[in-house]
C-alpha cells in the first residue's frame, strides 16, 4: 500500500541480497511487506514517534494555545523537581503504588494459594467473586465506592458505628482519600493478581510436594521451600506490572473527587491527573511532557529491575 | 500441597473466610444494583439497608430522561467493536508475518513492538492528541477511535501464538495446493489460531469499553461521549441523587460485567492464556 522509501529500499537490498530467490518466493516477500506496511506505519504513528515526541517536548516551552515554541533545555524536568504540586504528586502517586502493589499481591497470593491447594469445590466461585472487579468499568465502580465510602450514609461507617468508631470522611481527608484511592486500586487488581498467580501454582508438579510429604516435611514447610521459591519469577512479574498500572492511577482519583449532591471529594494529587491538569488546563505541553518522562523514567526503572532479577544466574 | 483427608476445621474455616472476602469483592457492585432499585427517600436511611424496602425502576428512567444514555451506550458500542476489529486485524497480520517471513529489520521490529507494549498510554498521551489534533480529529468518533487501531500486546501475542501452532510444513502444503499468501493467512492461519483471537477479543473490547481518560482528553460533545465519560460528567451534574446515579453506573458496567458471567471461563483462560491486563 504505502510503498515508502525506506521500504523501497529494504526490498531492494533484500532482491540484491538474494538474487536467486524463484519468483514465488519474491511475491511472498512482496505479500508480507505489503501487509506489515500500513501496520508499521500505524504503529510508528501511534507508538514510537509519541514516545520519542514526548521526551523532545519535554525539552521546549509549548504551549497548546501559543504557536511559538521555544527551546529550554532542561529548564522543565529542573523546575518540576522544585514545583511543590509534583513534588505532592510524586510522593502521593508513590504511595499509592507500593499500598496497591502490596496489599493487592499478598492478598492474592494468599488467596491464590487457598484456591490451589485447598480450595475444594468453592475454587471455582471465588474466582468469579474476586474477578467480576477486573472486568468492571472504574468509572461505575467508582461511583458505587463512593456511595459506601460516604461520610453520613456510607456502608462503611455504618459498619464501623457497630464497633463504636466513630465515621470518618474517607472521600475528604486528605489522608483517608490516599486511603481509598489504594482501596479502590486493591479492588480492582487482586483478582487478576490472582488468576496470574494461580496458573503458577497450578505449574508446579505435584511430585514436588508428594515427595516432600514421604520426608515428613509440614505443609508450611512445603509452602516454605517449594511453592514460595518456585513462585518468585512469578511474583516479580505481578509486582512490576501492578506497579506500573498503579502509578497511571487517575480515573479513580478523577471520579472519587467528583461532585455528587454539592460534595465534591478530596482530589489526591497524582502524577498523571498533574499531568493531565498541567497540559490541559494550563496549555503547558512542554511541562506536562516533561513530567511525564519522569513517570517514563519509573517504569523503565521497574522493568530493568525485574529483568535484571529475572536473569540472575540461580534461575 | 499434600493434605490429609477427612474433615479439617482450619482449612473449613480459611474457606469461609475466602468466601467472606470475595462476597466484600463484589458488593460494591451489589450496592450500586441495590441502591439503584430504591425511591430516593430510602438514601437517607441510618444505617442503610441492604435491599430496598420499595423497589423501583423509576431511577432507571429517570437516568435516561435526564441524559443521552441511550446515545452513550451506542458510542462505546461502536468504539469498542471498530476498535476491536482493528486490533484483532494488525494483530492477526502483523503477528503472522513477523513470526513466518523472514527479512531484514524483523528482529529489531519484534523487539521495538514488544518495548512499546509496556509503555502505559498516560505517558505518551500528550503527543497522541497533537497529532489527533493534526488531523483535525479533536472531538469526532475516528479521533476517539485512532490510538485504539492498534495493541502492540496484541502483535506479539499473535506472533508467539503463530509460532506455537502453525507449522511451516502446513504453510507450504496451502502454497503448494495454489492457495494465495492473503487466502493463506485469512483461512488458514486464523482458524488455527481462533482461541488467540477469541482471547485477544475479549481483551480489545475490554480495553475500549472501560477507556476513560482519552474520551476525556479528545471529546467535548457529549453527543460522542462513550458510556464511562458520560456516566463520569452525569455524576458531577446538580440535580442527581445517588440513586438515579447508580441506575446509570449499572448501565455503565452491565454490559461487561454480564459478557464476564456468561463467558466467565473463556476469559480467565484468556487472562492465563495472554497475562493480558
Amino acid at each position: 500500500m504505502m510503498a515508502s522509501g525506506t521500504l523501497g529500499r529494504g526490498l531492494h537490498r533484500m532482491r540484491s541480497a538474494l538474487p536467486s530467490i524463484p519468483p514465488q518466493r519474491r511475491r511472498t516477500y512482496l505479500f508480507a511487506y505489503g501487509f506489515l506496511a500500513p501496520i508499521v506505519v500505524l504503529f510508528g504513528f501511534l507508538r514510537i514517534v509519541p514516545i520519542l515526541y514526548t521526551v523532545f517536548l519535554g525539552f521546549f516551552n509549548w504551549s497548546l494555545v501559543d504557536p511559538n515554541h521555544t527551546f529550554v533545555g532542561l529548564d522543565n524536568f529542573i523546575n518540576l523537581l522544585s514545583d511543590p504540586n509534583f513534588q505532592t504528586a510524586f510522593l502521593n502517586t508513590t504511595i499509592i503504588a507500593l499500598g496497591t502493589t502490596v496489599v493487592s499481591i499478598a492478598l492474592a497470593f494468599f488467596v491464590a494459594a487457598v484456591v490451589a491447594y485447598g480450595g475444594g469445590r468453592i475454587g471455582g466461585l471465588i474466582e468469579i467473586l474476586f474477578f467480576l472487579p477486573v472486568v468492571t468499568p472504574l468509572v461505575p465502580a467508582t461511583l458505587g465506592w463512593r456511595s459506601i465510602l460516604d461520610y453520613q450514609h456510607g456502608v462503611l461507617n455504618a459498619i464501623f458505628g457497630i464497633f463504636g468508631i466513630p465515621n470518618q470522611a474517607w472521600t475528604t481527608d486528605p489522608t483517608l482519600a490516599i486511603v481509598s484511592v489504594i482501596m479502590i486500586s486493591v479492588w480492582a487488581q487482586v483478582g487478576y493478581n490472582m488468576i496470574i498467580l494461580l496458573v503458577g501454582m497450578r505449574s508446579i508438579p505435584r511430585l514436588y510436594y508428594e515427595a516432600a510429604a514421604v520426608d515428613g516435611a509440614s505443609t508450611w514447610k512445603q509452602f516454605r521451600h517449594i511453592t514460595f521459591p518456585l513462585m518468585i519469577p512469578i511474583l516479580l512479574f505481578v509486582t512490576v506490572i501492578t506497579t506500573i498500572q498503579a502509578y497511571n492511577v487517575f480515573t479513580q482519583v478523577f471520579v472519587l473527587a467528583s461532585d455528587v449532591q454539592g460534595a465534591p471529594g478530596y482530589l489526591v494529587p497524582v502524577l498523571v491527573y498533574d499531568i493531565f491538569q498541567n497540559g490541559f488546563r494550563y496549555f503547558n505541553f512542554g511541562y506536562a511532557a516533561a513530567e511525564a518522562v519522569y513517570l517514563f523514567l519509573v517504569v523503565i526503572v521497574l522493568m530493568l529491575l525485574q529483568f535484571r532479577l529475572f536473569n540472575r544466574p540461580t534461575d | 500441597m499434600i493434605h490429609r483427608r477427612g474433615f479439617n476445621p482450619i482449612r473449613l474455616l480459611i474457606q469461609v473466610i475466602l468466601v467472606a472476602v470475595g462476597l466484600v469483592m463484589v458488593f460494591p457492585l451489589f450496592w450500586l444494583v441495590s441502591t439503584s432499585l430504591r425511591p430516593a427517600p430510602e438514601l437517607l436511611e441510618i444505617p442503610p439497608q441492604l435491599l430496598p424496602q420499595h423497589w423501583t425502576l423509576d431511577n432507571y428512567a429517570n437516568a435516561f430522561a435526564a441524559a443521552p444514555f441511550g446515545t452513550w451506550l451506542l458510542n462505546s458500542l461502536i468504539f469498542a467493536t471498530i476498535s476491536t476489529m482493528f486490533i484483532l486485524l494488525t494483530s492477526l497480520v502483523g503477528g503472522y508475518i513477523l513470526a513466518k517471513f523472514k527479512f531484514p529489520g524483523n528482529n529489531f521490529l519484534f523487539i521495538l513492538i514488544l518495548a512499546t507494549a509496556i509503555v502505559p498510554f498516560e505517558i505518551y498521551m500528550l503527543p497522541v492528541f497533537l497529532e489527533v489534533q493534526a488531523l483535525s480529529l479533536i472531538n469526532t468518533l475516528p479521533g476517539l477511535i485512532l490510538p485504539y487501531v492498534i495493541l502492540s500486546y496484541g502483535i506479539f501475542f499473535m506472533r508467539q501464538n503463530v509460532l506455537a501452532s502453525v507449522p511451516d510444513e502446513l504453510l507450504d502444503a496451502a502454497r503448494i495446493d495454489g492457495l494465495s499468501e492473503t487466502g493463506i493467512m485469512i483461512r488458514l492461519v486464523s482458524r488455527l489460531l481462533a482461541p488467540a483471537i477469541s482471547a485477544l477479543a475479549i481483551f480489545a473490547y475490554l480495553q475500549s469499553w472501560t477507556a476513560f481518560i482519552w474520551p476525556l482528553l479528545v471529546l467535548n460533545d457529549q453527543n460522542l461521549f462513550p458510556v464511562q465519560l458520560g456516566l463520569a460528567q452525569f455524576n458531577s451534574s446538580v440535580s442527581v441523587n445517588y440513586a438515579v446515579l447508580s441506575a446509570g453506573a449499572v448501565v455503565a458496567m452491565a454490559p461487561t460485567v454480564i459478557a464476564f458471567l456468561v463467558l466467565r471461563r473463556r476469559i480467565i483462560e484468556g487472562v492465563t492464556l495472554t497475562g493480558f491486563r
